[in-house]
């Protein structure tokens, strides 16, 4: 025992201490990460945030430097209050509050004191920033906006919020996001990779150089440029024309699928959503709720698609062969159906239909008979109905349509389903929903979803996903915008429809929408629409809508226009749609006196009627 | 004499390899610890670890000398050097330098001296001399307490110098009386008394003493033929309650603030989150920033001259007491296991030469170098990992400090010398 205690003891001692160490250092501890590590600043190096060009290479979205004033309360000295306030454009109140709460927040890390100095501003500050100890210049980078138009598409960018921050570790707080738009559908490609430098703290939490000489340190890479398939001239005639309506004006280049304009009315500057007035501006638009500015409304206004809706009806039916260019009815102005003797009213005119004067004069009878026959064929109603609305759905209706907008709305087409729930003993058929013929009903569709049906049939047979870019410097775009998506009806069926909407500009319901020197083929439509008032499902007066595509022999643009609450759709969005065609085939507009009345026409009053809290009547001219 | 002898001296190899890779791996993590971005030189002297590379060249030589000297020199004048140690000791209170709140230096020229590094290479050759004198008798009490004289002596002025974590040191000696053969007595006896300290403090002092009397009164009723069984039972009782309630007094009254402080984070005493919180602030705030260091290296560690802690100088005293937490993150659990055994080697073939010693005086004093070596192993790792309470003692040959390394390197080359002569022992 004499000889071996000490030995003992130093064995259990270095055992003890193995065990520690293993507890402390393998056991017990998190694998070592260099980002967790609070002994190294982390300090991010932002990239060039990738620029955004329209088709014809306008620059659209840019960079530009911004100075915030930073503040390190703890190293503050006394200083000339009254000339740092004039230099900055602040009072005294705000001056002393800033620096109470920064002071409270933290004494040695640096706070902003003041963001977004204009350059004005900086250049005087620059100069004197010397002499106010404890204040610094930071530089950040904002977006640019070489352009007012098209906020809607281009989006913007923000500060991270915690929900970015939990999706992606990417983010860390501060750094900037896309929210919206193109800024948000192409983040990834527009933001680049940031950089890292890692600072050695010291336990005072003060830089004592870079970490291992800068070896772990990552350079950041650039953003990639973006070219999106918009026309911002077209784009910006579309808003000038949707002036004090509210609406929206889908085009595609039913080629290829690219959108040329995807306005949003009423719009807003984007710069508004730049800058130190930002949320300011931001609450401004979002409180707006006549208008909702911030809503694009060509991806999520759903809307009964009316009487456009009769071209894929009629479509269907020639497919299904219930009719042929030579059917005939007789149009008394009303169709009567059902053991109740329901009537639906038709404006045409009365008289014999055919299918091409049913579509240019827009004649219900003909497609509610059509309809009727469609999906009561052979008994087998159900059936019946889901073939149609599959056939529907193969326009790219009642789905998004998998494009790259960030935003939309799938819309509404019905199945048997959805009518054995309402109806649960099966005693529904055509005439149930016979509203489903022209567009009414229980069919709703957005003004793209319409756009892309007007472009397939322009390309008599398939449409590419309308989408929005065009080319991201260096990468390819996704298979998916290049690869058609084919709709099962003959090309024979497109033909006889194309003659009956080439009609409407001839003879039928725009007629005077003709432009000289253009062979257009579109339709009209007038949708009913209903809001709530206080609960009570109220009649408003009736969306103007129009779909046209031209030239008719390879046709370039194809374009769905909405005016909410305007009521006939050749009225406005018929004359809207001629505008816009004109102006991008030919680049001027041979009739301006059209394009004044167009500009100048209001419909505020029309869109203050239900916050009017009185009653008030609708479609009145 | 008859015939001609030839002194061989057999050095043992393994122990000097061993010193030099501790005192390899010193310099680079005092360089490791002490660098903030300028360019790397050992010549630089001016720099930290270049100050111990001087220190080590130094050492070096007067290990070499001390190899170099006979064995009878060491025997003869080793109550001569005591005796010196004691008066250099004595003259700190007249020219010494406070560092620290510690009287303990010598200022020379630009050197600071610590005379108290080097009283452990004299207490441990008076030590042996005494106990291998043929005159002594450790069961007889006027040798003992002769003994404890010579131990204590240095102690008590080292304690009035205010450098209690050197005092301590001494009582490792301890080791090398029981060694010899002291009475069990006093093993059971600070055994018992550590375990009725901690108790105390921990849980109170009346119940430990309550406890532990009756825990005397079952032993003694259970044995049989014990002469004054009632006499025996109150005095060892008697001797609890002062030792409880002795602690108690001494913990209240005669330690200091910060010393009490490192009771209280040793045995976890403080549960006041305030306090605790303030503490974190001060005396607690070294044991976790060595701590969170340590943990950080993970099995194999950040990489010399990468450990982000030791980088910024996280841990205060990292070049110097807390050397070993710049090991644990550069290095890992492996490089630190590697120093761990790097000491029980060297400690252990240190106490297995000593058992085969011829010469008792050689024994003894192997003995008490092992002891030494231990007890500043023990309570410097055990510190940086927070095993033990916080007392400032170098690690040796690890550590940054002249007086320690060059009074270490001699107490082990004197070994060395004593070992490498048994040849000639007969």
């Amino acid at each position: 025992m004499r000889k071996t205690l000490l030995f003992i003891i130093v064995i259990t001692a270095s055992a003890v201490f193995i065990l520690r160490l293993f507890y402390l250092q393998v056991y017990n501890s998190e694998p070592y990460s260099i980002y967790e590590d609070n002994a190294i600043r982390k300090v991010f190096t932002y990239p060039k945030r990738g620029y955004i060009f329209d088709r014809n290479n306008n620059l659209l979205v840019s960079n530009q430097p911004s100075y915030d004033v930073m503040i390190i309360p703890g190293l503050v000295k006394e200083l000339d209050t009254l000339e740092f306030c004039k230099l900055l454009k602040i009072s005294k109140t705000y001056f002393d509050n800033k620096i109470e709460r920064t002071s409270r927040y933290s004494r040695r890390t640096p706070s902003v004191f003041l963001a977004h100095l204009s350059k004005e501003d900086y250049g005087f500050l620059a100069e004197k920033i010397r002499k106010f100890e404890g204040f610094y210049i930071q530089k950040r980078n904002l977006r640019q906006y070489n352009t007012k138009i098209g906020a809607n598409v281009l989006g913007y960018v923000a500060e991270v919020n915690r929900s970015n921050l939990e999706k992606d570790n990417y983010y860390s707080q501060g750094d900037i996001i896309g929210k919206q738009g193109v800024e948000l559908s192409y983040e990834k490609f527009l933001r680049g990779e940031k950089g890292i430098k890692f600072i050695q703290k010291d336990r005072f939490n003060r830089d004592i150089g870079s970490y291992n000489d800068g070896l772990n340190d990552k350079n950041s890479i650039p953003g990639n440029d973006l070219t999106i398939t918009i026309d911002s001239e077209l784009q910006q005639y579309g808003e000038l024309l949707m002036s004090n309506k509210k609406g929206a004006i889908v085009a595609i280049e039913p080629g290829t699928g690219e959108l040329l304009t995807l306005v949003s009315a009423p719009s807003y500057n984007p710069n508004l959503l730049v800058g130190r007035h930002r949320s300011k501006n931001y609450f401004k638009l979002y409180n707006d709720s006549i208008y909702k500015p911030l809503v694009d409304k060509g991806l999520l206004s759903t809307f009964p698609a009316g009487s456009p809706f009769k071209i894929v009806v009629g479509l269907i039916a020639l497919k299904e062969n219930i009719i042929n260019e030579k059917t005939t009815i007789l149009c008394n102005g009303q169709y009567v159906y059902g053991k109740n003797k329901k009537s639906m009213k038709c404006h045409c005119g009365g008289g014999y239909r055919n299918i091409y004067n049913a579509i240019s004069e827009s004649c219900n009878s003909y497609f509610a008979d059509t309809y009727r026959k469609n999906i009561s064929q052979n008994n087998k109603i159900s059936e019946n109905f889901d073939i149609w609305s599959e056939n529907i759905k193969s326009f790219g209706f009642g789905n998004y349509l998998n494009n790259d907008l960030p935003i939309g709305k799938k819309g509404m087409i019905p199945t048997s389903e959805f009518y054995d729930k309402w109806y649960p003993d099966f005693r529904w058929g055509p005439t149930t929903n016979l509203s489903n013929s022209i567009g009414q009903g229980e069919i709703l569709v957005t003004p793209i979803q319409l756009a892309n049906m007007i472009a397939a049939v322009a390309n008599k047979g398939f449409y590419y996903t309308p989408h929005i870019i065009k080319k991201i410097e260096g990468i390819s775009i996704p298979n998916r915008f290049t690869e058609k998506n084919k709709i099962n009806i003959e090309k024979e069926y497109f033909d006889i429809v194309e003659k009956g909407l080439s009609k409407v500009y001839e003879s039928g319901t725009g007629k005077f929408l003709n432009i000289p020197g253009i062979e257009m083929c579109g339709k009209s439509g007038t949708a009913e629409n209903f809001t709530k008032i206080n609960g009570k499902k109220t009649q408003l007066t009736d969306h103007s809508i129009f779909v046209a595509y031209a030239p008719k022999k390879d046709p370039k643009i194809a374009i769905a226009v909405l005016v909410e609450n305007g009521y006939y759709g050749s009225t406005w969005a018929g004359r809207i749609s001629s505008l816009m065609i004109e102006k991008y085939l030919k680049g001027r507009i041979s009739d301006n006196r059209v394009e004044k009345l167009v500009i100048n026409k209001s419909l505020e009053s029309e869109y203050k009627k239900p916050f009017s809290n009185k009653p008030f009547k609708i479609n009145k001219q | 004499m008859i015939g001609e002898r030839k002194n061989i001296i057999r050095l043992d190899w393994l122990i000097i390899l061993v010193y030099f890779l501790l005192l390899g791996f010193g310099i680079g993590n005092i360089l490791s610890s002490s660098i903030s971005g300028e360019e790397i030189n050992i010549f630089n002297f001016s720099t930290l670890y270049g100050k111990q590379f001087i220190y080590a060249l130094i050492s070096i030589f007067f290990g070499f000398i001390a190899i170099s000297i006979d064995v009878k020199f060491y025997e003869r004048f080793s109550s001569v050097f005591y005796i010196f140690s004691i008066i250099v000791l004595v003259c700190l209170f007249f020219f010494g330098k406070r560092v620290n709140g510690a009287l303990s230096w010598f200022s020379i020229a630009s050197f600071n001296l610590q005379p108290s590094e080097f009283v452990k290479i004299t207490v441990a050759l008076a030590v042996s001399k005494y106990i291998s004198d043929f005159q002594t008798d450790l069961k007889n009490t006027i040798d003992q307490f002769k003994l404890f004289l010579i131990i204590l002596i240095p102690i008590v002025i080292i304690i009035f110098q205010n450098d209690t974590g050197s005092s301590i040191v001494f009582l490792s000696l301890f080791f090398v009386l029981y060694r010899e053969g002291i009475s069990q007595i006093y093993l059971k006896s600070i055994f018992s008394i550590m375990i009725l300290s901690i108790l105390s403090l921990k849980v109170s002092a009346s119940i430990t003493a309550i406890i532990a009397i009756l825990l005397i009164i079952l032993y003694y009723s259970f044995k049989k033929k014990i002469r004054n069984k009632i006499i025996k039972i109150i005095s060892i009782s008697s001797l609890c309650l002062t030792t409880c309630f002795g602690t108690i007094f001494t913990y209240e009254n005669l330690l200091k603030t910060h010393q009490q402080n490192y009771i209280k984070v040793w045995l976890n005493l403080e549960k006041d989150p305030d306090k605790i919180k303030q503490m974190e602030r001060t005396i607690l705030y070294n044991l976790n920033e060595s701590k969170k260091a340590i943990s950080s290296g993970g099995l194999t560690g950040k990489g010399y001259l990468k450990g982000t802690r030791t980088m910024g100088n996280f841990v205060p005293a990292q070049h110097s007491d807390y050397i070993f937490s710049t090991i644990g993150e550069e290095w890992g659990f492996v490089g630190s296991v590697f120093i761990i055994l790097l000491y029980t080697i060297l400690i252990i073939r240190i106490i297995y030469l000593s058992e085969n010693q011829k010469n008792k005086f050689s024994r003894v004093y192997g003995y008490s170098t092992a002891s030494i070596l231990f007890i500043h192993f023990l309570i410097n790792i055990g510190m940086v990992l927070g095993l033990t309470p916080t007392i400032g003692i170098p690690l040796p040959f690890l550590s940054y400090g002249g007086s320690s390394l060059i009074a270490f390197t001699i107490l082990l080359s004197i070994f060395i010398r004593l070992d490498g002569n048994k040849k000639n022992e007969w």
